[in-house]
């Protein structure tokens, strides 16, 4: 991808510059192979970082431990799954009515309501100027802290005042819920907000009622805008499930520890881990790269046919790239 | 609301060890992440994917299974981060020259793993320069240097600030995992030794802790914001 897109930075390499390339290439490899030895390899084996009696336990079937420590790891990670899933699923659901609920707001607040009493019409506006503000708060306040802080304060917070939520799972995905469901909200309503004018114009003339245009007009069409950027969220979300272990949630980071205390061999276990992690997140951000091509892809087509709609339509390219930037 | 009154200065010194954290850390993530960035677009093959397979393995690993290895693999390369204690710069930040390490692996930690992600901004940057620029240089005879010095970077410089600061943003929040890595003092290790150890009420800590990190990340939020929609009227 990287060879593609940067070639037009350098013309296509002559003879003479093939073999600076060539001998560069060669020697930066190097570099990188004495570097890794050197610093990282020799100082490892000294300590006897590659000794079976490490390693032998994750990676050899043959090894006395190997069944119990993989048992113990694949509780690990059905419990982060677990949490994982359920935060993905109920982060979606908030940040959807989230994002619902801000632009009625918004849209509320534009209204006059002339044709109620005085009273009434202002109360009404002071109403829903009153709320919008409290959703603006909620969401700068949540999208402002740190996820761990949120989690933390689920934790030990909740119970203090009375809300026993049970397993130590629900105060994971509660905190997960609250932060990647406000962040979701923001993905959705910038997506809906980046939507041409006319797409709401059109629903207020066939006659839907306001709810309804955000419902079966603008919702479906920011869900498939910005779709890379709800999956690079959800492997926010996988990523952040890690943070479980903050609270004693015995998710695989939790186990893993309990394998070191008795193995002593932190190192391999956690590169096993974060190996196992790094596929799994890799595999979804190329579905999201996927994703973003096949939506590319139908947007050009569908601006040959209607070339009238491709100045909103490139803000909201650039806008997806922006809230793609921040889900990090 | 007394304990937020009575136990200020433990607020503003968890503040200011997170404030110098991050500013260390942002340092070190920029100074990476331009490195890596830079070998992301080299003409030399081996750098390329050096640099490609350092921002897959960054991105996609959890910030804590890379603290967890600053932790544990660093002593078992015989470091003790020492390199950090710059002779200086450890009277401004007196964290970086204390005896126990933690401060300098979670900074490592942070700024390794942060750097990946400028390393992506700066890339998406220079991708969003059009490439009839880049074109033009080479067809006035500039070199892959001259054309980057003197074409790309300056535009690219303009759409990368805005992803690079929600990356900034994120790594200040993400700062907050430090506390709970042996970092003491800083606002997340002041919410637990407040609350489990000190004992006192959990909202008002909360409030307190909470304003500390908003300080932080919501004016920058809002000064990108501003950044970004004044771009848009550019553009």
């Amino acid at each position: 991808m990287s060879n593609d897109s940067m070639s037009v930075l350098y013309d296509a390499p002559g003879p003479r510059a093939r073999r600076i390339t060539l001998i560069s290439s060669i020697l930066a490899a190097l570099a990188a192979v004495a570097g890794l030895y050197f610093l990282v390899y020799r100082p490892l084996d000294e300590r006897g970082q590659f000794s079976m009696e490490r390693w032998g336990p994750l990676i050899d079937p043959g090894n006395e431990v190997f069944g119990q420590v993989w048992t113990q790891l694949g509780q690990g990670f059905r419990a982060t799954l677990t949490a994982a899933a359920l935060a993905i699923v109920s982060s979606l659901a908030f940040g959807t009515l989230l994002a619902v609920l801000r632009v009625q707001l918004k849209s509320l607040m534009r209204r006059r309501f002339d044709s109620l009493p005085a009273p009434v019409a202002l109360a009404v506006r002071a109403l829903s100027w009153l709320l919008n503000g409290v959703t603006r708060f909620f969401v700068e306040v949540f999208r402002g802290l740190p996820v761990v802080i949120t989690i933390f304060f689920c934790a030990s917070g909740l119970p203090v005042l009375g809300v026993d939520l049970g397993d130590i799972l629900w105060y994971l995905v509660l905190g997960l819920t609250i932060y990647n469901g406000v962040v979701i909200g923001e993905i959705l309503r910038s997506g809906m907000e980046g939507l041409p004018g006319g797409q709401r114009e059109a629903a207020d003339a066939i006659g839907l009622t306001s709810f309804q245009a955000t419902r079966m007009i603008l919702l479906p069409q920011a869900f498939r805008i910005m779709l890379p950027a709800l999956i690079s969220q959800l492997v926010v979300v996988l990523k952040d499930t890690s943070l479980g272990f903050i609270i004693s949630y015995e998710e695989v980071l939790r186990k893993s520890s309990f394998i070191i205390q008795v193995l002593d061999n932190p190192i391999q276990v956690y590169v096993v881990v974060g190996v196992i992690y790094i596929a799994v997140n890799y595999l979804l951000s190329k579905l999201a790269e996927y994703a973003q091509r096949r939506l590319a892809k139908g947007r050009r087509t569908a601006r040959k046919s209607k070339p009238a709609t491709t100045g909103g339509e490139s803000t909201t390219v650039q806008e997806t790239e922006a809230v793609a930037g921040t889900a990090t | 609301m007394d304990v937020l009154v009575n136990n200020f200065d433990v607020f503003r010194n968890g503040f200011f060890v997170t404030l110098q954290f991050c500013i260390l850390a942002a340092t070190g993530a920029l100074i990476i992440g331009v490195l890596v960035a830079v070998m992301r677009i080299s003409p030399v093959p081996p750098l390329r994917w050096l640099g490609s397979t350092y921002v897959t393995v960054l991105r996609n690993c959890p910030l804590t299974i890379v603290m967890f290895f600053a932790a544990f693999a660093l002593p078992a390369l015989g470091s003790n981060a020492d390199f950090l204690r710059i002779p200086g710069l450890d009277q401004i930040f007196k964290r970086l020259g204390t005896d126990l390490p933690y401060f300098r692996f979670a900074l490592i930690a942070l700024s390794v793993y942060t750097a990946a992600f400028v390393a992506e901004a700066i890339r998406s940057g220079v991708n969003g320069v059009p490439s009839g620029q880049a074109e033009a240089a080479r067809a006035i005879g500039l070199t892959f240097t001259q054309n980057l010095r003197y074409v790309v970077l300056p535009q690219a410089w303009k759409g990368a600030v805005v992803p690079l600061g929600s990356v900034l943003i994120a790594m200040i929040k993400n700062s907050a995992l430090a506390g709970f890595f042996g970092v003491a003092g800083d606002l997340s290790a002041s919410a637990q030794s407040l609350t489990s150890a000190g004992g006192f009420p959990i909202i008002p800590v909360f409030i307190g802790i909470s304003l500390g990190y908003l300080i932080l990340t919501v004016p920058l939020g809002l000064l990108l914001d501003r950044v970004e929609r004044r771009q848009a009227v550019a553009r």
